[in-house]
């Protein structure tokens, strides 16, 4: 069956409305995507039917709360072809999930060890290991860029060696939209015995993991990324590994036993996920896993690989449009400048036009100071976005950079 | 020479003669573009205004009882909305400026039309402006 992107659209009711006049186009979606009325539904039904605290109540609406969270854990790790429900954590985001590991790689990882990640990382997964590093005296180190976007591997035998505890780094970058060399980066740690952390953040709508088949040793997800609600992120890990760590939050749902002097741990997965949890952003997102999946992963990845494609061809007709990270293996972000201009002034003269584009660093600084730009402006295309809407922000770039020179 | 309240409503006629927010931002870049060029040496970070979005230098000095005002930024909006600042505030009297009330910026409709950060951006080019402003007058 072909691709029906308009059958897609109607169950994103927020798509249908005018900005400033004009037909909305979202191409902001590498910053959140839009949300399906399924998943809309399944948090209105769970507050309008069974709302009630998970875990702890005998009573039934407590049960069905639970039996629906918990039937999501399982939905989750069948996704991510995880061993078992107990791997599977849920979190607040990535950046609670990228913490909770270095934090507690604190109590693990010794001076003269070393943390390595890449240049193309999200603040989110290089702060932590920052603040890892200053707590333990381990260095931290990156495997560099070259001006493609993409990450060098020459040189991989030096950065990651013997002295590696952990290896992390993004699947997909969220500013350029590069697709990391995965496999040959794991490769290599796992080779030294270093562990391993994938950052999922921009993988997760396009792409289909299988965390057993990489081997990795922490993979980690965002709910809002995925056309699910915010809040809310996913962290897979190793059971052996998981184990090794101590929790990184004190409190209710984490404990096994508590007196006023002291407590015991709860078993996986609640050591890690203390106080009530984002229960209808879980169910939520379960419903989000499942539109997803119905659609096809396969089938949305195709389909931005096409707009992707189109965009990058159809605006680099443009005087002076500058693609930043023009690596051929990316997905789904056309991150740009053009000359004479302000990223920042392209984003308003757009939104003017109903364009909803990101601008500025993306997070990512030291991307941004690599290619010696203060920004950029980035487009990001998900599983409704048509060619008809590209046509639209080029002709809305046109514009914008017309009045600008 | 015209006082603060008369340069304002000169903005306030000239915005009044664009219906839709497209051409208002093409006047404010128009600004932008003709506004006096900052000398290089100026800008510098000292004289980077906080809490905007884009780089705005913006240097104040004093003539006699006025207060002269030049500025440059790296984004030509932002460019555009200092200028007209510019254009209500160069050479008028610092105490003048250190009280001046800017309904021309409610009038044009472009403080409701800023984004939040940007409307913060506009807020803090202002209150650097009366600062140096005020502190010329004492």
């Amino acid at each position: 069956m072909s691709y029906d992107v308009q059958a897609i659209r109607q169950q994103f009711p927020i798509l249908n409305q005018e900005i400033h006049g004009r037909p909305l186009v979202y191409l902001d979606n590498a910053a959140t995507a839009q949300k399906p009325i399924a998943v809309i539904d399944a948090i209105s039904d769970y507050y309008l039917n069974y709302n009630a605290n998970v875990h702890r109540g005998v009573h039934t609406l407590s049960q069905r709360a639970t039996d629906a969270m918990e039937a999501v854990r399982e939905d989750v790790r069948a996704h991510i072809n995880a061993a078992e429900t107990a791997e599977i954590i849920f979190t607040r985001g990535i950046t609670d999930s990228i913490n909770t590991i270095a934090f507690g790689m604190g109590a693990l990882v010794k001076k003269g060890q070393n943390i390595v990640i890449t240049a193309v990382e999200h603040h989110s997964n290089i702060v932590p290991w920052q603040m890892l590093c200053q707590r333990t005296g381990a260095e931290l180190r990156h495997l560099p860029m070259n001006e493609h976007g993409e990450v060098v591997l020459e040189g991989i035998e030096e950065i990651i060696d013997e002295h590696t505890a952990m290896v992390a780094f993004n699947h997909i970058s969220n500013a350029l939209g590069t697709i990391n060399p995965v496999e040959e980066i794991l490769q290599r740690a796992q080779k030294v015995g270093a562990w391993t952390l994938v950052d999922g953040a921009q993988s997760g709508p396009h792409a289909r993991v299988d965390v057993r088949a990489w081997d990795v040793d922490f993979f980690t997800l965002s709910s809002h990324k995925m056309y699910g609600p915010t809040g809310l992120g996913v962290l897979y890990g190793k059971r052996e590994r998981l184990e090794a760590l101590p929790p990184y939050q004190g409190g209710g749902e984490m404990i096994a036993t508590v007196t006023l002097e002291e407590s015991t741990y709860a078993g996986l997965p609640h050591k890690f996920e203390a106080g009530t949890p984002h229960i209808e952003g879980i169910i939520g997102f379960g419903a989000a896993l499942k539109f997803i999946n119905e659609v096809g992963v396969e089938a949305i990845a195709a389909h931005e690989k096409e707009l992707l494609e189109y965009a990058t061809q159809e605006c680099s007709e443009i005087e002076g449009f500058r693609v930043i990270g023009d690596s051929k293996n990316k997905a789904s972000v056309l991150s740009f400048v053009v000359d004479g201009t302000h990223p920042y002034d392209l984003g308003v003269l757009l939104d003017q036009q109903g364009v909803a584009v990101r601008t500025g660093q993306h997070c990512t600084q030291p991307i941004m100071d690599a290619f010696c730009i203060s920004g950029t402006a980035r487009a990001s295309f998900a599983m409704y976005n048509t060619k008809e809407e590209i046509d639209l922000f080029k002709a809305a770039l046109e514009k914008a950079v017309t009045m600008l020179r | 020479m015209a006082t603060i309240q008369e340069r304002q409503d000169v903005l306030v006629e000239e915005f009044e003669f664009f219906d839709e927010w497209m051409d208002k931002y093409n006047h404010i870049i128009e600004m932008g573009k003709a506004l006096n060029k900052m000398p290089e040496e100026l800008k510098n970070d000292d004289l980077l205004v906080q809490g905007c979005q884009s780089k705005v230098w913006l240097h104040a000095e004093k003539n006699g009882e006025n207060v002269r005002f030049k500025a440059d930024a790296d984004a030509i909006i932002a460019k555009g909305i200092v200028a007209m600042l510019i254009d209500v505030f160069d050479n008028q009297p610092a105490k003048e400026v250190a009280a001046a009330d800017l309904g021309f910026l409610e009038e044009i409709g472009l403080k409701d039309h800023l984004s939040p950060t940007r409307a913060n951006g506009l807020m803090s080019m202002i209150k650097q402006m009366k600062f140096y402003a005020l502190a010329f007058a004492g």
